[in-house]
């Protein structure tokens, strides 16, 4: 770095006319990476839900999470946006699902189609007299074991019902179900309502069932189609929900997008008027680092928030704090009678333990803020450490190398 | 170009900081202690993130609607969800209210409700919490809060491990963290008496704020104390003290200024231009930086002469 300064230089030059381009929407960083925007700003759904494992034995909590997570994936699915994420997340001693989708319009009806599980079980009936009870708890056959269902018609009364079908270990606990309670009936629950208790005839095997119930035509391919999504093997509730608006998604883009470059422009111009000729790197320097900043965030696949991006601007603002310590070093230092030359490595020798402990104490910030806080303010943290890291490279390297390429021909002036 | 500059350098090199002490000490410990005032009398309004509860923004143009109009309208039509407290941005016509938990069924019957009387509503965002993931968001935000201050005091404690007499290093870990203690309280002062106004809640982007106002404004106070530190080495206990504190605050209010001018230059844009989202993060961003950079430089310092001389008989 000492003997080709221009060449380096050239290069940090070309990184970050490629960087530009990459991070600019519309050119050819749109197709090879397109920017991954949080759903504060697409709009969109962050939802939380909570999952009651009460009735699952502990042994079989796991498997029944990710059965739960799968499903909720399907669905998620039908949906046809993008990338939608669905992941499971512990809290305490309770274990929370959480569901982002983004871009969709109607997200109202999204959180229907999540929330209203069909929740399938059987139970076993015991009949006293007149009075009948379910037995609890519940068997433990569920609608995790079913593998398909159909929409079929009562042969004789044209009724219309549903076929389900369970897989292996589901034809096992049926036949063991309906062998046991002969003559008995078995009672089908549907979200936590009865729909029927058919008396059993005999031993059923090979998992066919079929559930008459009082459907409509169109109740009951609902049904059918909840069902080939996959019933929950276990109930759900939404403890939280954060539903952004496209429109507003969008309007905080722009509006950020404003004031981050008005930002930018007025740091600019502060350091031109009050450092003049050392304040044009500084100005340089700056849209350097924005554009290796930006490209950095995108090649790394940073996922962009309203938080992440307040983030990114006030580094802006941080970025050339190294340039004023350095600059202000490198006055005294001319002060001193120092050449311009001697005095810029001077300045950059004696400011750099400056710069490293001020900034080493907003690190320590952002690294908390990533490890203690919510996804949102996670975004914001990142863009901060990484904004702060590349800054501090930016101001030791870029603005050095700037310096000694452009600086050193001019003749020392007396400051 | 060059004149001009010397002539801000020899303006500056005059400030007689020190001398006029008791004047900056006293004026940031009537400002703390109304802050604390305005805590203690208004109290914290806890985000819905810490609590619980739903925030709801819509745009409603139509028919030039008043406040109280949609106050009336909301606290009449949604039901079981506690206190309603509506906030306007008249601007932009969005009305933001804050309720406590609501489920989606009832979103969804509150929604109609606004539709059938507003037809051209606009629904920008809904957020509801449930007051278990409240609690969980509120703790780690007091986690968060401790190990920043923890963080920060061991690493001001570690940077300034080498100094030398007269001043023992512990005293600068403390006196940065009085002035931390200053320019946190003062924003959050405001935020109280904002909240009591209806205006905001203090919620994790609150905290936040605040955590990047203690990382930042220990900036300026590490410069200042390592030139302190570095002029007292060059002056090897020949030069008085309170001098040394002096020119040495000059010798960096300049750099003291302009870091965190730059940054309040940002933070103005974003507060005039960016999201009103942000608005109140970014207000209370901008106030913390600017209490940090007047307490770095006529606060810290005096603080440090006055601690010195405490401990010696005069």
């Amino acid at each position: 770095m000492r003997k080709y300064p221009g060449l380096i230089l050239s290069f940090i030059f070309v990184a970050t006319i490629i960087a530009g381009f990459f991070v600019y929407p519309g050119t050819f960083g749109l197709k090879t990476r397109p920017w991954r925007l949080g759903l504060d700003l697409v709009g969109g759904s962050h939802l939380i839900y909570e999952i009651d494992l009460t009735k699952i034995p502990g042994a079989d909590q796991s498997s029944v999470v990710n059965g739960l997570r799968d499903v909720i994936e399907r669905r998620v699915n039908l949906f046809g946006v993008s990338e939608p994420q669905v992941f499971t997340a512990k809290s305490g001693n309770k274990t929370n699902l959480i569901v982002e989708i983004a871009g969709i319009t109607d997200i109202n009806q999204a959180i229907r189609l999540i929330g209203e599980t069909p929740l399938l079980d059987f139970r076993e009936v015991v009949e006293n007299g007149s009075s009948t009870t379910f037995v609890t708890p519940e068997t433990p056959l569920t609608g995790q074991y079913i593998t398909s269902a159909q929409l079929t018609f009562d042969q004789t009364t044209g009724a219309p019902q549903v076929s389900i079908s369970f897989n292996d270990e589901g034809s096992k606990i049926f036949e063991n179900l309906t062998e046991k309670n002969v003559n008995k009936p078995i009672a089908i629950f549907l979200d936590e309502g009865l729909i029927e208790a058919p008396v059993v005839q005999q031993k059923i095997t090979g998992g066919q069932a079929v559930i008459t119930g009082r459907f409509t035509v169109s109740e009951a391919r609902t049904l059918v189609e909840r069902f080939n999504a996959g019933a929950l093997p276990a109930p759900i509730t939404l403890i939280n929900q954060q539903t952004v608006s496209p429109g507003l998604g969008n309007d905080s883009l722009q509006k950020a997008l404003t004031a981050g470059a008005i930002g930018t422009l007025i740091v600019m111009l502060f350091m031109l008027v009050y450092y003049q000729f050392f304040g044009v790197f500084a100005a340089v320097a700056l849209i350097i680092y924005s554009l290796l900043t930006l490209g950095l965030f995108k090649l790394i696949g940073v996922t962009m928030t309203l938080a992440g991006l307040a983030g990114f601007i006030l580094t802006i603002g941080m970025a050339v704090d190294a340039n004023i310590l350095i600059f202000e070093r490198v006055k005294e230092e001319t002060k001193k009678g120092l050449s311009r030359m001697f005095a810029i490595e001077e300045g950059f020798k004696k400011a750099w333990p400056s710069i490293r402990d001020s900034n080493i104490s907003t690190i320590i910030t952002a690294v908390i803020l990533y490890f203690f806080t919510s996804s949102f303010i996670k975004g914001f943290a990142l863009t901060l450490l990484i904004g702060v890291l590349v800054s501090m490279f930016s101001a030791i390297t870029t603005t050095r190398l700037l310096l000694k390429v452009f600086a050193k021909n001019q003749p020392a002036t007396k400051n | 170009m060059a004149r001009r500059i010397n002539i801000k350098f020899n303006f500056l090199n005059g400030m007689n900081i020190i001398g006029h002490k008791k004047l900056f000490l006293s004026f940031s410990l009537i400002i703390t202690l109304l802050s604390i005032a305005s805590i203690v009398a208004f109290g914290f309004h806890q985000g819905i993130d810490f609590k619980g509860g739903t925030l709801w923004q819509l745009r409603i143009a139509e028919g030039e609607p008043n406040f109280k109009e949609i106050d009336g309208f909301l606290k009449e039509n949604l039901k079981n969800v506690g206190e309603i407290r509506l906030s306007y941005n008249q601007s932009e016509n969005i009305f933001i209210a804050r309720f406590g938990v609501a489920s989606e069924a009832e979103h969804q019957e509150f929604l109609k409700a606004v539709l059938a009387k507003y037809p051209t509503a606009n629904e920008l965002s809904f957020e509801s919490i449930g007051p278990s993931v409240g609690e969980k968001l509120r703790k780690n935000a007091l986690v968060a809060i401790g190990l920043v201050l923890v963080g920060i005091s061991l690493f001001i404690a570690f940077a300034f491990r080498k100094t030398s007499r007269p001043i023992s290093s512990w005293k600068y870990g403390w006196v940065t963290l009085l002035t931390l203690f200053h320019d946190i309280i003062i924003p959050a002062g405001l935020l109280a008496y904002l909240g009591y106004l209806g205006k905001v809640e203090i919620d994790s982007n609150f905290v936040v704020a605040l955590l990047v106002v203690m990382g930042f404004s220990v900036h300026d106070t590490i410069v200042i104390f390592d030139r302190i530190r570095e002029n007292l080495l060059h002056s090897r206990g020949k030069t008085d003290f309170a001098e040394i504190i002096n020119t040495s605050v000059n010798q960096t209010i300049a750099r003291s200024i302009n870091t965190s001018l730059t940054l309040i230059l940002v933070l103005l844009a974003l507060f005039f231009f960016g999201p009103i989202t942000l608005k109140y993060f970014v207000l209370t961003l901008l106030v913390g930086v600017t209490t940090g950079a007047y307490s770095s430089i006529f606060v810290a310092s005096p603080l440090l002469l006055i601690w010195q001389n405490l401990k010696k008989p005069a």
